[in-house]
């Protein structure tokens, strides 16, 4: 057995002519946090994109190399992509809620994936919305429309939709950009108590919200991948020149 | 400066608005004012006369529907289909540029050649006769562009944020479609339907042709190879070619009939949809 859920092999991405990603090569643990940071534009979100085949959406993208999910080549051509990202869900930097009720946007998933019962519904919903910690703020205002909640309950929505898939990787882009900072603690709590479940890979801007809680980190420049490293370790003692002038810059 | 330019602005825009209230409701005045003495149920609801004064436009108020509804039948799915195909499915190709093109050509085509298109093909080629089929088909032609083009432009401005939500949870491009998008721009599809629905209630120059100016001699005749004149039709035709007397007063009432249904339509439909949309989406 090992303990190692993703495996990125050789990856690399091109958006038409231009090539996003070089040759990324990357392990992530099961049951641990990895965090992506680097400067904007350096292709977290597209690396992000590229585990759940979110890429396939947009026109124009080549991808050559592997990208193994429990140790299956998710580019493989058997692959069904509805299995694959019904195992890794994500949400993205700003809350997208369907303009749909609490309710409704919880049962979203499990309803298209043939869960019809409205008790086991009503389960799913009440399970979900209690991991995402929204559960006391919302339960009276189930059928109410979900575009009425903050920006930081929608947040915590998107995450609750997301589990009730049941996924076993969570791959959160910039979750907290777009929340103040008492909905950001949330948020981050959130991934510590879900961490005992769950592989989370989640990009951020912000340091010391890596610094706080992720145990992995991994550092991009350019569409290359410079330092990846147990997260104390690359705070404290980065290997690569760049790494660190990154890190000091963003803290100085 | 800017202070006067917009102070300008603001009532020159208020001006144009109610300008447009004005005439809408002046026209509404002459019509009912002119139309409504008229509309006993005796007129409404009773057969029409061809010589004699007194008769109804029972038949042609029955027709309008049948024809509406029936035309809707066949447009509605069709123009739906073809805006989520386009919208969703095509992709950038110098093949569906050319339906999107077609597509607006014919929806600035004049009706009254869909009118002549339609004798030709459904009344004379496939031997429908004037026939309440043939003006459905016909009348469908009319309204096809118009819902294709609702239909996808109202796909189109929905946030991409839907489409990767919905992806991300596992759902295929066809769960998106039917349990996202469709449900999503049903304000923009009703709005649209209910414009092409006034403009069918309207429309004569196609009916004309196709339809034709008589009707069956009992009420309602549901056979779609009858002939049907529409209350439209009737309105042109009583004044143009009729025979019967009271020709203007048929016509009068006949028209504020046309606007009371068209009101009520939009009234009892359109509206309360609009409100409870608003109130189950939170929008
Ligand atoms: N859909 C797209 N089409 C073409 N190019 C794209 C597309 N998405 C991203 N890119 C390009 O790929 C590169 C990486 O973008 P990406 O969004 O992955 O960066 P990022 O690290 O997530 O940045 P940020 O921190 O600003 O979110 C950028 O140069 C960007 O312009
Ligand atoms: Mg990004």
């Amino acid at each position: 057995m090992t303990s190692e859920k993703i495996r990125v092999q050789d990856l690399n991405l091109y958006y038409g002519d231009n090539q996003a990603l070089h040759d990324i090569q990357l392990s992530v643990k099961k049951g641990s946090i990895t965090a992506f940071i680097g400067p904007s534009g350096c292709g977290k979100s597209t690396l992000l994109r590229t585990l759940n085949r979110m890429n396939d959406l947009i026109d124009n993208v080549r991808i050559t190399g592997k990208v193994y999910v429990d140790e299956q080549n998710i580019y493989d051509n058997q692959v069904d992509v509805v299995q694959l990202r019904k195992h890794v869900g994500m949400v993205f930097q700003r809350p997208n809620p369907f303009p749909m009720s609490i309710y409704d946007n919880i049962a979203y998933g499990p309803r298209i994936h043939g869960i019809k019962k409205k008790r086991d519904l009503d389960e799913i919903v009440e399970r979900s919305l209690q991991q995402a910690a929204l559960w006391n703020e919302v339960k009276d205002r189930l059928k109410k429309s979900a575009l009425g909640l903050s920006g930081g309950q929608q947040q915590r929505l998107c995450i609750a939709r997301m589990l009730a898939v049941d996924p076993d990787v969570l791959l959160m882009d910039e979750p907290t950009s777009a929340l103040d900072p008492i909905s950001t603690l949330k948020v981050e709590e959130l991934t510590q108590t879900l961490k005992s479940r769950y592989t989370i890979i989640i990009v951020t801007h912000n340091m010391q919200q890596a610094a706080r809680i992720s145990d992995y980190t991994v550092f991009f420049l350019n569409g290359h991948l410079v330092e990846a490293s147990e997260t104390n370790a690359i705070f404290t003692n980065p290997k690569d020149k760049r790494t660190e002038d990154y890190i000091t810059g963003r803290f100085g | 400066m800017g202070k006067l330019s917009d102070r300008v602005a603001t009532i020159l825009l208020w001006f144009i608005g109610l300008s447009i209230l004005a005439i809408l409701f002046w026209f509404l005045y002459r019509i009912l004012s002119q139309g409504l003495p008229h509309l006993a149920p005796r007129f409404v609801f009773g057969m029409p006369e061809e010589i004699l004064p007194g008769g109804g436009v029972g038949p042609q108020l029955f027709n309008s529907f049948y024809i509406l509804l029936l035309s809707l039948a066949i447009s509605i799915p069709l123009g739906i289909g073809a805006g989520v195909w386009l919208a969703e499915y095509a992709k950038k190709h110098w093949f569906t540029d050319l339906i999107r093109l077609s597509t607006e050509m014919l929806a600035s085509v004049p009706s009254i050649v869909f009118g002549l298109f339609g004798m030709l093909v459904f009344v004379t080629v496939l031997g429908l006769g004037f026939s309440i089929i043939g003006g459905a088909l016909t009348l469908s032609l009319l309204n096809l562009p118009i819902l294709v083009r609702v239909t996808e432009e109202t796909l189109r401005g929905l946030p991409g944020s839907y489409r990767e939500a919905s992806a991300a949870l596992g759902a295929t491009k066809w769960q998106t479609i039917k349990s996202v998008l469709l449900p999503t721009s049903l304000l923009g599809l009703i709005t649209g339907i209910t414009l092409v629905a006034g403009r069918a209630l309207g429309e004569s120059a196609i009916l004309i042709f196709t339809a034709g100016v008589s009707v069956s001699r009992f009420a309602p005749d549901f056979n779609v190879f009858a002939s049907g004149e529409t209350l439209s039709v009737h309105l042109w035709y009583v004044l143009s070619e009729g025979l019967v007397p009271d020709a203007r007063e048929i016509a009068e009432g006949s028209a504020a009939l046309l606007v009371l249904v068209i009101l009520i339509i939009n009234l009892c439909l359109a509206l309360p949809f609009r409100y409870w949309y608003r109130r189950s989406s939170g929008r």
